[in-house]
C-alpha cells in the first residue's frame, strides 16, 4: 500500500503540465539522439545540464532521465534499417533486426522493438519502484571476482554468435579483446599497442569501431554489385508494417527475458546495457526451438536485446538513487546534476525527497507510454528510408557514419579508424568471420581485464578467488556449461547418427 | 581465389598476428608491483590468437584438400567495393583541408557517377542536398561541429 500511495504522490508530481511537457521534450530529444550514431545520451545530457539549472530540480531530472531512456528507444531504428547501431547497446539488435529488414519485415522489427522497449522499460520502472533497496544491496556484493565472472558469462555468449564456425568466432573474440587493450594501461600508465600514435593512448573509440564494422562494411558489400545491391522489400499498408499477433506471441518470453536481464544487469554498476542486450540475446537463442534461425531475421532476436537495453535504464537508476553510485557515463552526469541541485543521492534520498524519487518513477511510466505512442506511428515513416534508391541510400549512410563518429570527440582520427574498421568488417563479411563476436570482445575486454587484475591483486595472485566465492563460482559454472554446449550438441548428433547407421 | 584458400590465408595472418601480440606482450611486464602487469592480458590474448589461428589453418587446409576442384570463388566484385573504400579513405584524409561539405559532395559524385553509372548532375545534386541536410541537422539544429575547410564549411 505504501508503494501505491507513494506512486500516487509521484503521479501528482509527474502529471503537472510543466513536468509532462519536459518529460515529452526529454523523450523526443532522447529518441533523436539515439537514432544518430555518436551523439549519445551522456553528451546530450552534459550539454543540456547547464540549461536545466533554470528549471525546478524535479522537472530537470525528469527531462534528463527522459533523454536517458528515450535514447534506448531511438538506438534500434538505424540498427534495423541501416545495420548502423546508434548506441553500443543496439549492436545485438543489428544481428536479426537488419536481417528482418532485408526480408521485407523492417516495420515489424521496428514495431516489436518499440513494444519490447515499452514492456521492458515499464518492468524496469516497476523494479525501480519495488525492489530498489534490496537489489542495490545485492549489487554491492559484486566485487571484482563477480564482475570478472559476469564478463566471462558475457563472453560465453560468443557461442550464440558463432554462426557456422566456432573457431572463427573465438578468433574474432580474441581480436576484439586485443583491440580493447590498445591504449594506456590504467594500472601502470604504460602504453600498449599504440604504434607511436598519441591519439591511440585513450584507446579505440567504440562508436568508430562499430559503425565501421557494421555500417561501412554493409555499404561496401552492397557496392560489389553493379546495380548497387538488392533493393529491400517494404510491404505496403500499415497493417503489414506492424508486428502481427503471432509475432507478439512468439516474443512473449523475449519480453520477460529482456525485462529481467536488463533490469538486473542494469543495477550492477559498470555492467551496462550492451552486456544486458548480448546476454538477453544469447539466452533467447539458447531456449529457442529454432536457434539455427537466429541471425537470419528472427523477431525474438530483436525483442530480447531491445527489451534488455530499455529495462537497463530503470536498473541503472537503482544504484544511482539508492546508493549514489553511477553505473556508467550517463548516470555519472545525472549524479552530478543531482548534487548540483542540492540532493545527496544515497540510502536516505527516497525518505528525504519522496517527491523527486516518486515523481521520477511516475514520469518514467508516462515517458515509456509517450515513447510507444510516438514511435509506433513513426514506424511506416522510418521504413520509407529503405525505399530510397541505393545511389542515395549509400552516400546517406556513409555521411551519417562520418558525422556520427566525428561528433563523439571532434576527431578526424576517429573517422579514419572508422574507415579502417569498415575495411576489416568487409573482409570479415567476405570470409564469414562473425562481427558481433569481435564487438563482444571489444565491449567486455576492458572491464574483464580490470576485474581479473583487481581479483588477482585481492588474492595476491591466486586464481582460487574466482571459484571460491558463491556468486562468482555460479556465474563461471554457467559460462562453462554454455561454452561446452556446442561440443555436447556435436556429441549428441554424432551418437544419433551412429545409432541410425546401426539400425 | 576460393573460400578455403582465403580462409587458410586469413587464419595464417591471425596466427602470425598472435605471435606479434605475444612478442609485444612479453616485452611488457607480466607482473607489476601492484599485481598482474600490463603484459599479462595481451600475452594470453596472443596465445589464444595463435592457438585458434593454427587450428583454423588446419581446418581450412583440410577443407581445401577436400574441395580442391570446386572451391567457391568469393572475391568477384571486390574491386568495386575496394574502390568505394579507397574513395572514402581519400575523402576522409582530405576533410582537414577541404571540409566536410565539399569532401562529402566529392565522395557522393564518385559513388553515384563512377560506381553507379548515373549522370554527373544527379550525383552533384544528391551530394549537395545531403551535405546541406547534414549541415542543417547537425550544425544548426544540434550544435555539433563538422570538419571545416578554409571557406568555413
Amino acid at each position: 500500500m505504501d508503494a501505491l500511495s507513494n506512486l500516487l504522490l509521484g503521479f501528482s508530481v509527474a502529471l503537472t503540465p510543466i513536468n509532462l511537457f519536459w518529460c515529452f521534450i526529454g523523450v523526443v530529444l532522447g529518441t533523436v539522439v539515439g537514432v544518430l550514431p555518436g551523439l549519445g545520451p551522456a553528451a546530450t545530457i552534459a550539454m543540456l545540464l547547464p540549461l536545466t539549472l533554470k528549471l525546478d530540480s524535479t522537472t530537470a531530472i525528469i527531462a534528463l532521465a527522459g533523454i536517458f531512456y528515450g535514447a534506448r528507444y531511438g538506438g534500434s531504428t538505424t540498427s534495423i534499417l541501416l545495420n548502423m547501431p546508434g548506441e553500443s547497446s543496439s549492436v545485438a539488435t543489428c544481428l536479426d533486426g537488419y536481417q528482418m529488414a532485408r526480408n521485407g519485415r523492417a516495420g515489424a522489427a521496428l514495431g516489436i522493438s518499440a513494444i519490447a522497449s515499452f514492456v521492458a522499460g515499464t518492468v524496469g520502472v516497476l523494479g525501480l519502484m519495488l525492489v530498489s533497496p534490496p537489489l542495490a544491496r545485492f549489487a554491492l556484493r559484486f566485487a571484482p571476482p563477480e564482475y570478472f565472472a559476469l564478463m566471462t558469462l558475457g563472453l560465453a555468449m560468443v557461442v550464440f554468435l558463432a554462426g557456422d564456425s566456432m573457431v572463427k568466432a573465438l578468433l574474432m573474440l580474441f581480436v576484439g579483446l586485443w583491440i580493447a587493450t590498445i591504449g594506456t594501461d590504467l594500472f601502470t600508465a604504460e602504453s600498449r599497442f599504440t604504434f607511436g600514435h598519441a591519439k591511440l593512448l585513450g584507446g579505440v573509440d567504440f562508436i568508430a569501431a562499430t559503425v565501421g564494422i557494421f555500417a561501412v562494411a554493409e555499404v561496401l558489400i552492397n557496392l560489389e554489385s553493379r546495380i548497387g545491391g538488392e533493393i529491400l522489400k517494404i510491404p505496403r499498408g500499415i497493417r503489414n508494417l506492424l508486428p502481427t499477433l503471432q509475432d507478439l506471441k512468439d516474443c512473449r518470453f523475449a519480453f520477460l527475458n529482456g525485462s529481467v536481464i536488463g533490469f538486473v544487469v542494469g543495477a550492477l554498476p559498470g555492467a551496462g546495457a550492451t552486456v544486458a542486450s548480448f546476454l538477453s540475446y544469447g539466452l533467447e537463442k539458447a531456449v529457442s526451438r529454432h536457434p539455427e534461425k537466429f541471425g537470419t531475421g528472427v523477431i525474438e532476436g530483436v525483442a530480447a536485446p531491445e527489451g534488455a537495453n530499455n529495462a537497463d535504464a530503470g536498473g541503472a537508476l537503482v544504484p544511482l538513487l539508492t546508493l549514489g553510485i553511477p553505473g556508467g557515463n550517463t548516470t555519472a552526469i545525472l549524479l552530478g546534476g543531482l548534487i548540483l541541485w542540492g540532493y545527496r543521492p544515497g540510502p536516505l534520498l527516497i525518505q528525504e525527497h519522496p517527491e523527486l524519487f516518486w515523481g521520477l518513477v511516475a514520469s518514467m511510466y508516462m515517458g515509456n507510454f509517450l515513447l510507444l505512442v510516438l514511435n509506433l506511428p513513426l514506424v511506416p515513416l522510418f521504413a520509407q528510408i529503405l525505399r530510397l534508391p541505393n545511389y542515395i541510400l549509400y552516400p546517406f549512410i556513409l555521411g551519417i557514419s562520418v558525422v556520427g563518429v566525428y561528433s563523439v570527440n571532434n576527431s578526424l582520427f576517429d573517422v579514419g579508424m572508422m574507415a579502417l574498421f569498415g575495411l576489416l568488417g568487409y573482409l570479415m563479411r567476405k570470409l564469414d568471420f562473425p562481427a558481433a563476436a569481435l564487438i563482444l570482445g571489444l565491449v567486455l575486454g576492458d572491464v574483464l581485464e580490470r576485474a581479473l587484475r583487481q581479483s588477482l591483486m585481492m588474492s595476491q595472485g591466486s586464481l582460487a578467488i574466482l571459484v571460491t566465492r558463491p556468486i562468482s563460482a555460479t556465474l563461471l559454472l554457467i559460462a562453462l556449461v554454455l561454452l561446452c554446449l556446442p561440443a555436447i550438441r556435436r556429441v549428441r548428433a554424432w551418437r544419433i547418427a551412429a545409432v541410425e547407421r546401426e539400425s | 581465389m576460393g573460400r578455403d584458400k582465403s580462409d587458410l590465408i586469413a587464419a595464417a595472418c591471425l596466427a602470425a598476428f598472435g605471435i606479434y601480440v605475444i612478442y609485444v606482450g612479453s616485452k611488457l611486464s607480466y607482473v607489476s608491483e601492484v599485481g598482474p602487469g600490463p603484459g599479462f592480458f595481451p600475452l594470453w590474448i596472443g596465445i589464444g590468437l595463435l592457438l585458434f589461428g593454427a587450428y583454423q589453418m588446419v581446418l581450412s587446409y583440410a577443407s581445401a584438400r577436400r574441395h580442391a576442384d570446386h572451391d567457391v570463388p568469393i572475391w568477384s566484385g571486390s574491386s568495386r567495393a575496394l574502390a568505394g573504400w579507397l574513395g572514402l579513405a581519400i575523402v576522409i584524409a582530405l576533410f582537414r583541408w577541404i571540409g566536410f561539405a565539399l569532401g562529402f559532395i566529392l565522395l557522393t559524385i564518385f559513388l553515384v557517377v563512377v560506381l553507379n553509372r548515373r549522370p554527373a548532375v544527379l550525383g552533384t545534386v544528391i551530394g549537395a542536398g545531403l551535405a546541406l541536410a547534414f549541415y542543417l541537422l547537425f550544425e544548426v539544429a544540434l550544435g555539433v561541429s563538422l570538419p571545416k575547410g578554409p571557406w568555413g564549411f
